[in-house]
């Protein structure tokens, strides 16, 4: 028998986007790229994305790793097209609240499908999976503004 | 504790940790190859040290250490004659396999090992066995070799008169897989590799373990292995040497214990084995590891290996009709250790981990520590399910419903 708690982890949606990521390939032009590992896991990503005038034009990914790793990069890239980067930055910061188990984190509407991994929380061991995507982001967002005096 | 014929369920009760629900479920132990769980004479040892007589060893004149001290040196003798070592001091206590494999990479080699000189390992390596050498290499300019793995992940053998050569300083080879749970031939090896005057080094963290080891009879020069695998508290674990070997090499950390005089300018060493030795060592750990021997001797070490084959067998032929599963390693339960290292698939191992946790069910999921193992099947991870002497075929039955689980989750 599925105990509740697993089915809230592995939701449709997720496998959905684990067999079908979104953004899955590399970008040609791109102003900043993020590479993110957990040696622990072996999960990777590469975060490419394209900014122009403080917005984010394109993001894509490559890389490796389980179903709530790939499926949160994945949901996370659609969400970045035409984000501003200080949106982009809410945004990381809310998913990471949702993760450490913030409830109204969970209820934010700007989360969209990555509110789908809400579930992951309840899964100490495996939050890390979800937020290396995340962790790329905001290491990109700072990179990115080292490097344009921002 | 005595058991007339070998009985698992009987055994499972000396290790308290079994005893217990994990999310719901009776928790089935299957992640060994990273630790066992300990049972109860060696959690007595260690209370019983801490309790009636801890004190420092080697030091003191009054009973505490005079007590302290002989079971400290018992364990050492009870881990010397655990690998058919001449005597006892030919073990060298340390923090666990790693360690014992740095004193010798260090002790040993930055002294014997020179530009241009080679060292030769296996592609199927814990990282354990092969930092240690990159760390070297990179000190003296010295070449790493690997032998490489065929499909079954088993070292491919025709290469070896190439591999070796005059310039070969030591083999560093594991005696059994922790990735793949392969038996590797080092008897072999060790053979080839003395022909050309190399070192022979064993990584024996997944060896002596589940078989009587005879390090004479392996042929080898440098055994290692930790307490933690084989029911013995985390932090211990030796270094077989041949004594003369431990004699010429210099000391590998320095500190208290490990001096015969100190001067100002100069200092002289104590003798083999304290020469190694900087420091109050894990007292508690020692004996721990000693109790954990007295354990295994006592259920006996050919009744626990074969237990596990059978354990293996069934294992193997069970696995092998889940729908969608790819086994790494040997084929072939003679060729084969109590692991068994798996993908299924596209479920990735960590979610095959979770989903078996969520059952109340441990094991490893990940690289293992062997990347370059994982490499030469292009992948990144398996799971892993490692049996020892406690477990049972029902643990086996849940593992096998747990796999069905993950296969309608990842339907």
């Amino acid at each position: 028998m599925e105990t509740p708690q697993l089915n809230s982890l592995y939701q449709q949606l997720i496998l959905e986007h684990y067999r079908n990521p979104r953004n899955k390939a590399e970008l040609e032009e791109k102003s900043v790229e993020i590479h993110m590992a957990n040696p622990v896991c072996g999960d990777e990503v590469r975060l490419q994305l394209r900014i122009k005038d403080d917005q984010i034009e394109e993001a894509k990914f490559v890389g490796q790793g389980c179903s709530i790793s790939q499926a949160s990069i994945s949901m996370m890239t659609t969400l970045l097209y035409g984000c501003s980067l200080a949106d982009a930055e809410i945004l990381a910061e809310c998913f990471t609240k949702m993760m450490q188990g913030d409830p109204d984190a969970a209820k934010d509407k700007r989360l969209k499908d990555l509110r789908a991994l809400q579930g992951v929380s309840k899964f100490p061991v495996r939050i890390k999976c979800a937020l290396i995507g995340f962790d790329a982001l905001q290491e990109a967002l700072k990179t990115y503004a080292k490097e344009e005096n921002i | 504790m005595t058991t007339a014929t070998f009985d698992p369920v009987m055994i499972r009760r000396e290790f308290p940790t079994l005893e217990q629900a994990v999310n719901g479920r009776p928790l089935v132990y299957l992640d060994n190859a990273a630790t066992s769980q300990k049972p109860k004479v060696v959690l007595d040892a260690l209370r019983s040290y801490y309790e009636d007589d801890n004190s420092n060893v080697h030091r003191g004149i009054h009973e505490l250490s005079r007590r302290a001290t002989v079971a400290y040196e018992e364990s050492r003798a009870k881990v010397a004659s655990w690998v058919g070592a001449n005597e006892p001091s030919e073990i060298v206590w340390t923090r666990g396999t790693t360690e014992a494999i740095n004193l010798v990479s260090s002790a040993w080699g930055l002294d014997n090992v020179g530009e241009g000189d080679e060292i030769l390992i296996s592609v199927l390596e814990h990282h354990s066995n092969i930092i240690p050498w990159q760390l070297l290499a990179r000190r003296t300019g010295a070449v790493i070799k690997y032998i490489e793995l065929d499909e079954q992940g088993r070292w491919i053998l025709d290469e070896l008169p190439h591999l070796l050569t005059d310039r070969t300083k030591i083999v560093a080879i594991s005696h059994v897989s922790n990735a793949l749970g392969t038996v590797n031939p080092v008897k072999r090896v060790a053979a080839a590799a003395h022909e050309v005057g190399a070192l022979v080094l064993v990584d024996g963290a997944q060896g002596a373990v589940h078989m009587k080891v005879d390090v004479k009879d392996l042929g080898v020069d440098y055994y290692a292995f930790s307490g933690h695998k084989m029911c013995g508290p985390t932090g211990i674990g030796a270094l077989w040497a041949r004594r003369d070997l431990l004699d010429s090499m210099e000391p590998y950390q320095g500190g208290g214990e490990m001096i015969h005089f100190v001067g100002r300018d100069e200092s002289s060493w104590a003798t083999v084995p304290h020469k190694f030795e900087a420091g109050t060592p894990n007292i508690a750990g020692a004996i721990g590891m000693g109790a954990a021997i007295d354990f295994l001797s006592e259920v006996g070490m050919d009744a626990i290996a074969e237990h596990e084959h059978k354990l293996l067998g069934y294992a193997l032929e069970r696995m092998n009709k889940v729908d969608g599963i790819c086994i790494y390693g040997p084929q072939s339960p003679d060729e084969h250790s109590a692991l068994i290292s798996f993908t299924l698939g596209d479920a990735h191992p960590h979610d095959i981990s979770t989903i078996l946790d969520s059952e109340g069910i441990a094991v490893r999921a990940g690289h293992h520590c062997a990347q370059l193992a994982m490499q030469h099947f292009g992948i990144s991870a398996t799971a892993r399910a490692s049996i020892y002497l406690y477990n049972t075929e029902s643990d086996i039955d849940r593992l096998i419903e747990g796999l069905e689980q993950v296969r309608s989750i990842f339907a």
